[in-house]
């Protein structure tokens, strides 16, 4: 009886997001107040029913339902309770569940932090929302209800792919999809800005924290990801360019762009249309994203749930959703006013510049993504686009987005004088230039260019935001001037430098784990050494072990530096009782400078064991880069300004465009 | 009026990636139905040289007489490393010969990976040229074909394999075409 109620509170959600599409829309054309206030109360219901459902199905988790399909696929009664929970979002139908809630979620935030703005606006936005949420609840209902039931009941459920039971990737999907769902908000504030004509400057102003806080989700959760894939997957890799990796890589680069793009239809009002228009990409990426994973159109390792019929719905909704908000973009875009001038060195043009690397990035990611798909639709033959071209294309592009960072940050608006940008910046340029020749002497990387490409732009980005801060620093006495800066209006500054921080932290990492990580696959018996990168490496033997629903083959490994121990390692390899794939569990010494990694091969016999021994430089330094983006992300929506955007709200200049309706400037009340 | 083209050019680029993306689902929309153009047809002609021995060639008669699996990978292929276990332990039943087809590869690092994570190949064919794939409408690694004793393909699956489909449905098929020779 229970899970019908979660079925029934799928109904019931689905039934208000069609109220919560029409009616609060309807009530901004004809100004009728009470249709456009019952755009909240009908969010608030959809989050009451999708919580509902979603408490239900965790619930039959919990309580070992297996009458219900969906938990006896990927439920077990031995299944910790935390990967009963993470089992939920842990295949194709409850984590379109967690879709569907997180949407929820995000619709009644900004039914809560929307009070200073106009109601109309807030109708169209949550109106927005509950159509994006109408495509997902008739997705879910119509093509992979989680609770449908089964008889006879099965006695045991096939448990949760081994692959997804680890911590790490409990919560990875949540933080994910909030990032994608998050893009959803500054996807309805455009479409609602279109709609009404009116795209100006509190739009911008608007729009600007949730997209940074969906960034922050974003970036955090492909971090986690990464992270994941590295000490899970056990060979020792961060990224693969697998599709769906670049699924999720394609909105974060977007919604960057985005980001940047929004400062200046905030300060400037400049860029209007394509702020718009990135704001549509970012969300219609994430949509595609959902479309590549679920239809099995590309083969991947993540494809877990590749369904040709759920494809066909995927894709009609993205039909409608991004074909018709392109439609309403080309109908409407050409009435946006022009926006403030600037001259050619500006912050504006520097922006400008980051936005295009970024978009060219993300549509070289998405050619490569669809390569296989193109070729063969055209019938030029057969292609797998890997590694090495991703790699190519961004060791292309992202040095010249290093370069514009440093001397974006610094510019001002509309105009910066050139002499200006020498005079803060030859010290800084000539120190990174310095450092980067310096990395190629033979005592460092003996010519390596790339060593010294990135060690001199992560020089660079570090140095020109010192500048940056010393130059706002000037006319504030000290540390106790920085402190006022940053308990006041200077957070969104103090984020974008730490953010930018982050950059270079992660430009180090990357170069340096590339050139000088040591990978040796090696065959050992118990009691053998073997010495990597000035550390050894003692193989003690493998035992066997149980786990609470595995058997364990455990190694052994102690590790030594200049005679002195310093580290046990004890990589698993894990045989699951119900899918009897094994599973890698690598043992990992880590550092902030580098990380030891032991993964377990194969068994040979006689105890002896091949595998993998990693020497992994500052590889750290790169998901740290992503807490740092984050932190930096979240430092800047804490900024003053977004706090009392309320007192302000009627005083800001609007640059309106063609068609603005009356209705729009009312109530801000 | 070109101001007003301009703001079309997004929807034109979408409308484009849509045709492209209904085009692929529309070939595995019922991927039953024609799984590959090749089943029920001949292994195409091949002479191709072995990975492990570079001087001996091998062609597709030497296959002949026997049920086996050609299985498509490459170091290169992210998801060859996650099929790679499954195949392992495949290999460690007995019950069918796996054949490899090592696709547009490095010697050495193919020769390193089986080292490395195991060799459950009779033997591999080294398609360093991707022609062989080609003939075989090799759509993206990994994919693995089924082949009877006259080397006939019966069936094909693209991308990874994984244990339930091999309990499911390529050892019954193994078996099956075994009994009639």
């Amino acid at each position: 009886m229970i899970p019908e109620i979660g079925h029934y509170a799928l109904i019931l959600a689905l039934s208000l997001a069609i109220i919560q599409a029409i009616i609060p829309l309807a009530g901004s054309y004809t100004n009728t107040h009470s249709w456009m206030a019952l755009s909240r109360p009908l969010v608030w219901g959809q989050l009451l029913f999708l919580t509902l459902s979603t408490v239900v199905l965790a619930n039959a988790f919990l309580a070992n339902d297996f009458s219900v399909i969906y938990v006896a696929q990927h439920g077990n009664t031995k299944l910790p309770d935390l990967y009963k929970i993470s089992a939920v979002w842990g295949a194709h139908e409850g984590s379109l569940l967690l879709w569907a809630f997180l949407l929820a979620a995000w619709s009644a935030a900004i039914a809560l932090f929307s009070r200073n703005m106009p109601l109309p606006v807030v109708a169209r936005v949550l109106s927005v929302m509950g159509m994006i949420s109408i495509g997902f609840l008739l997705f879910l209902l119509l093509t992979s209800n989680p609770f449908d039931r089964t008889f006879p009941v099965p006695f045991e459920g096939r448990e949760l792919n081994p692959m997804l039971q680890d911590p790490g990737l409990a919560i990875h999907p949540p933080l994910l999809y909030m990032g994608y769902v998050g893009f959803s908000v500054a996807f309805a504030f455009s479409i609602a800005a279109l709609l009404g004509g009116k795209l100006d400057a509190s739009w911008a102003r608007w729009s600007r924290p949730w997209t940074t806080v969906a960034w922050v989700f974003l970036t955090v959760g492909i971090a986690l990801g990464s992270w994941w894939a590295y000490y899970e997957l056990g060979w020792g890799g961060w990224w693969f360019w697998d599709p769906v990796e670049n699924a999720s890589l394609m909105p974060w680069l977007v919604g960057t762009a985005l980001m940047h793009s929004l400062a200046v239809t905030e300060k400037r009002g400049a860029f209007k249309s394509w702020t718009v228009l990135l704001a549509l990409f970012a969300f219609s990426l994430s949509l595609l994203g959902t479309f590549l994973v679920r239809s099995g159109v590309l083969t991947s390792v993540h494809s877990f749930a590749a369904d040709p019929e759920r494809g066909v719905f995927i894709l009609i909704f993205l039909l409608i959703a991004i074909g018709g908000s392109l439609m309403l973009y080309a109908w409407r875009a050409p009435y946006i006013s022009g926006g403030g001038r600037f001259d050619l060195i500006s912050r504006e043009t520097f922006l400008l510049g980051n936005n295009l690397l970024l978009s060219v990035l993300a549509g070289l990611i998405l050619l490569g993504t669809l390569a296989p798909l193109i070729y063969d639709a055209m019938e030029w033959g057969k292609i797998s686009v890997g590694f090495p071209w991703f790699n190519k294309m961004f060791v292309l592009l992202t040095p010249f987005l290093a370069l514009l960072i440093g001397v974006g940050s610094i510019s001002r608006w509309k105009h910066t004088d050139a002499a200006f940008l020498v005079k803060q910046l030859r010290v800084a340029f000539v120190i990174s230039l310095a450092f980067g020749l310096l990395t190629l002497l033979p005592l460092f990387s003996d010519g390596n260019l790339m060593v010294g490409l990135g060690m001199g732009l992560a020089m660079w980005v570090v140095l020109s935001h010192v500048v940056n801060v010393k130059e706002r620093l000037k006319h504030k006495s000290g540390f106790n001037g920085f402190m006022r800066d940053l308990s006041g209006g200077g957070r969104s500054y103090y984020g974008m430098i730490l953010a930018h921080i982050g950059v270079a932290m992660f430009i180090v990492g990357v170069t340096m784990v590339s050139n000088y990580g040591i990978e040796t696959d090696i065959r050992m018996s118990p009691g053998d050494t073997a010495d990597i990168a000035g550390y050894e490496f003692k193989f003690e033997g493998v035992s066997e072990f149980p786990g609470p629903n595995y058997n364990a083959h455990r190694g052994r490994f102690l590790i030594s530096k200049d005679g002195e121990q310093i580290a046990i390692l004890q990589p698993e390899k894990r045989t699951y009782f119900v899918q009897t794939r094994p599973m890698t569990e690598a043992g990992i010494d880590w550092g902030l400078t580098r990380d030891l990694y032991v993964s377990l091969g194969e068994s040979l016999g006689n105890g002896d064991w091949s595998l993998r021994l990693y020497y992994k430089p500052y590889i750290r330094w790169i998901w740290i880069a992503s807490i740092f983006m984050g932190l930096g992300g979240l430092l800047a929506i804490s900024d003053r300004r977004y706090r009392t955007a309320r007192k302000r709200s009627s005083s800001t200049s609007t640059l309106t465009a063609g068609s603005s309706t009356p209705a729009a400037a009312e109530s801000h009340s | 009026m070109s101001r007003y083209l301009r703001f079309l050019v997004p929807l034109a680029i979408f409308a484009v990636i849509a045709a492209f993306l209904f085009k692929g689902l529309d070939e595995n929309y019922n991927p039953r139905a024609i799984p590959s153009p090749l089943i029920g047809k001949q292994v195409p002609e091949f002479s191709l040289p072995l990975l492990e021995q570079p001087d001996t060639q091998i062609t597709n008669k030497d296959l002949l007489g026997k049920v086996y699996l050609l299985n498509v990978w490459a170091t290169w292929c992210v998801s060859c490393r996650a099929e790679h276990e499954t195949l392992v332990q495949l290999g460690r039943m007995n019950k069918v010969d796996i054949y490899g087809l090592n696709w547009k590869d490095e010697r050495v690092a193919a020769q390193a990976w089986l080292r490395q994570l195991g060799n459950p190949y009779t033997a591999n064919i080294f398609d360093k040229k991707g022609r062989t794939a080609i003939d075989l409408g090799v759509y993206g690694a990994p994919e693995t074909f089924l082949v009877d004793a006259q080397g006939i393909i019966h069936y094909k699956h693209a991308g990874p394999v994984n244990p339930d489909l091999i309990r499911d449905k390529i050892l019954p098929m193994v078996a099956e075409l075994k009994k009639k020779g």
